[in-house]
């Protein structure tokens, strides 16, 4: 049925689609109105699950821990300061191998306090073992909502998920979305099962030390669980096509790449525009593309470089700054450039920091300097040439 | 692409007039419609914007309207000359005011209005005066959104509001 929803909408019914069994959120600032949402289907019955309102992030994150513990399917939801609170948090899930599934709406990260739209929060958590996916709109963060669990839960993975919603420009938009029926999610979307639980029946040590002389197995473990996860998302996107008519395109996503000579890599909502730019340059003969990023964890190294492979030169649009350094998301692209040979430069444009908005001409200007070969290595959209350097 | 840009004050519903125009638009077959606020809190009483976009393909431009087609003025104290400057060429200012400028604006008076239907706001008597000068969206797919995206008591004089507006600018 088709409905004209928010993102943060958009994801509520995803994940009362997706029937979890225990929601724990604290529903202050930053938070979305995704757990509000929630909180009122439970209310109604329309979804049979727990809610549990908790005092802060930290404990949020660790009451889904808990409930994964006990074998059932968790979802808790935050953004900026709330993620970094739980950043303590986010490591004993991955390394518990609680499959908990985490909507983070993008939002900037204080001081100067602001709440607008970065992703700066979740990027800075790309070490803590969760799978990274970015949406680019409401519909996808629908498909996400559902396809994560299918994903995070499958029994060679059993890692948690964070679904990323670019803050405002995703979570506060409305657009058409398909909101798909339960039969149909029903099908898809089996449910939980786990040995990874606390069992009476069955009772063994969970959450436990270990030494150094096996530590690094369990580390071992979890890293090659994340490789796991890449045929496993393109099993789910295979069976969610089969389901909901609508095919999603794995690791990345990309546009007119296949003979370009300029490319622009990026993640999130503002890959539309960013392709519809690319589509006028076409246009006027300039063989431009756009990649854009689905999944950060596990990274798209290899099928990354491969759709890359014909530029002439990259440019990565993103809405993050490793102070001292340059963007996370540049300095992973420009690994797996750098693995697969590629010698073709790329340059690093941050942008939209703290909510600013990127416009048409914004993304013009990063093709036109890129082709030109005048940018500079890391380039801060809407800096001046003599404050950049 | 037609952009709308909303202008009103916190509490005026300029975001759920957008909302509606955007989910009205969208009932259309292979029409398309993305609707958002102004970004960031927002305070009663405080100047606040929301933009609808409409158009026959699906929308992946995601920014700021830059230049609109229509820009709705729910609070005459919030019109400015340099609003001009955010018009495309042929864009139309509609402004709800008892003062006729025709130079610089269309003047509806929709306080008028809504104080006859007993309305709080006028955002549903404004988003009615732009169906009538504009068509760009019918009153009755108008009222089809009123049905599906507000609360059930305020429909119907929102509706009513919605077709005399409509009725009252196309003249």
């Amino acid at each position: 049925m088709e409905k004209f929803l928010s993102g943060d909408e958009a994801f509520a019914e995803g994940i009362r689609l997706a029937c979890p069994d225990v929601i724990s959120a604290y529903p202050i600032t930053p938070q979305t109105i995704v757990v509000e949402k929630l909180s009122e289907m439970v209310e109604d019955g329309s979804l049979d699950a727990e809610f549990i309102h908790v005092e802060s992030e930290h404990s949020a994150l660790s009451c889904a821990m808990g409930a994964s513990a006990a074998g059932v399917r968790a979802f808790t939801a935050t953004s900026s300061q709330g993620l970094l609170y739980m950043a303590e948090c986010l490591y004993y899930a991955s390394g518990g191998r609680f499959p908990i599934v985490m909507m983070n709406a993008n939002r900037s990260t204080a001081l100067p306090w602001n709440i607008y739209g970065d992703q700066r929060d979740s990027l800075s958590q790309l070490d803590s073992g969760w799978i990274q996916a970015y949406a680019e709109n409401a519909q996808e963060s629908l498909d996400l909502a559902l396809m994560s669990y299918y994903i995070a839960e499958h029994k060679t993975v059993s890692t948690p998920f964070m679904v990323n919603l670019d803050g405002f420009i995703l979570t506060h938009t409305y657009e058409q979305v398909d909101v798909p029926t339960p039969e149909q999610a029903g099908k898809f979307l089996p449910p939980y099962e786990t040995e990874n639980k606390l069992d009476p029946e069955n009772p063994k040590n969970m959450a436990f030390s270990a030494g150094p002389d096996t530590n690094y197995i369990f580390k071992y473990k979890e890293h090659a669980a994340m490789f796991r996860a890449i045929p496993v998302i393109e099993e789910a996107e295979r069976r969610f096509a089969e389901i909901f008519g609508r095919q999603y395109s794995g690791l990345i996503d990309a546009y007119l790449t296949e003979d370009a000579d300029y490319i622009l890599i990026t993640l999130g909502s503002i890959a539309g525009l960013c392709r519809e730019i690319a589509g006028q340059l076409r246009e006027n003969g300039v063989k431009a593309g756009v990649l854009r990023i689905r999944y950060m964890r596990p990274f798209p190294a290899e099928a990354l470089a491969k759709a890359v492979s014909s530029a002439k030169a990259l440019a990565v649009l993103e809405k993050d700054i490793s102070f001292g350094n340059e963007g996370t998301v540049f300095t992973n692209v420009n690994s797996a450039l750098h693995g697969a040979g590629m010698t073709a430069p790329a340059y690093n444009f941050i942008g939209g920091l703290g909510g600013r908005n990127i416009s048409h001409q914004d993304i013009i200007r990063i093709f036109e300097t890129i082709q030109s070969g005048t940018a500079k290595r890391v380039n801060f959209i809407g800096i001046g040439e003599e404050e950049n350097s | 692409m037609t952009e709308i840009l909303w202008l009103g004050r916190g509490g005026q519903g300029a975001f759920t007039a957008a909302k509606i125009l955007g989910a009205a638009y969208a009932l259309n077959p292979e029409c398309h419609a993305l609707a958002f606020p102004s970004f960031g809190p927002e305070r009663r009483g405080a100047p606040v914007r929301a933009f609808t976009k409409l158009d026959y393909k699906s929308i992946s431009d995601r920014s700021e309207t830059e230049k609109a087609d229509y820009i709705i003025l729910l609070d005459e104290t919030l019109y400015s000359a340099g609003l001009q400057n955010l018009l495309k060429p042929g864009g139309k200012i509609l402004v709800n005011t008892k003062k006729a400028d025709p130079e610089q604006f269309l003047a509806f008076d929709a306080d008028s209005l809504a104080g006859q239907l007993k309305l709080p706001v006028v955002n549903t008597v404004m988003m009615g005066a732009l169906a009538g000068i504009s068509g760009i969206v019918s009153v009755e797919n108008l009222h089809r959104a009123i049905d599906a995206y507000m609360p059930e008591k305020i429909r119907e004089k929102n509706k009513s509001a919605v077709q005399k507006a409509a009725e009252e600018a196309a003249v």
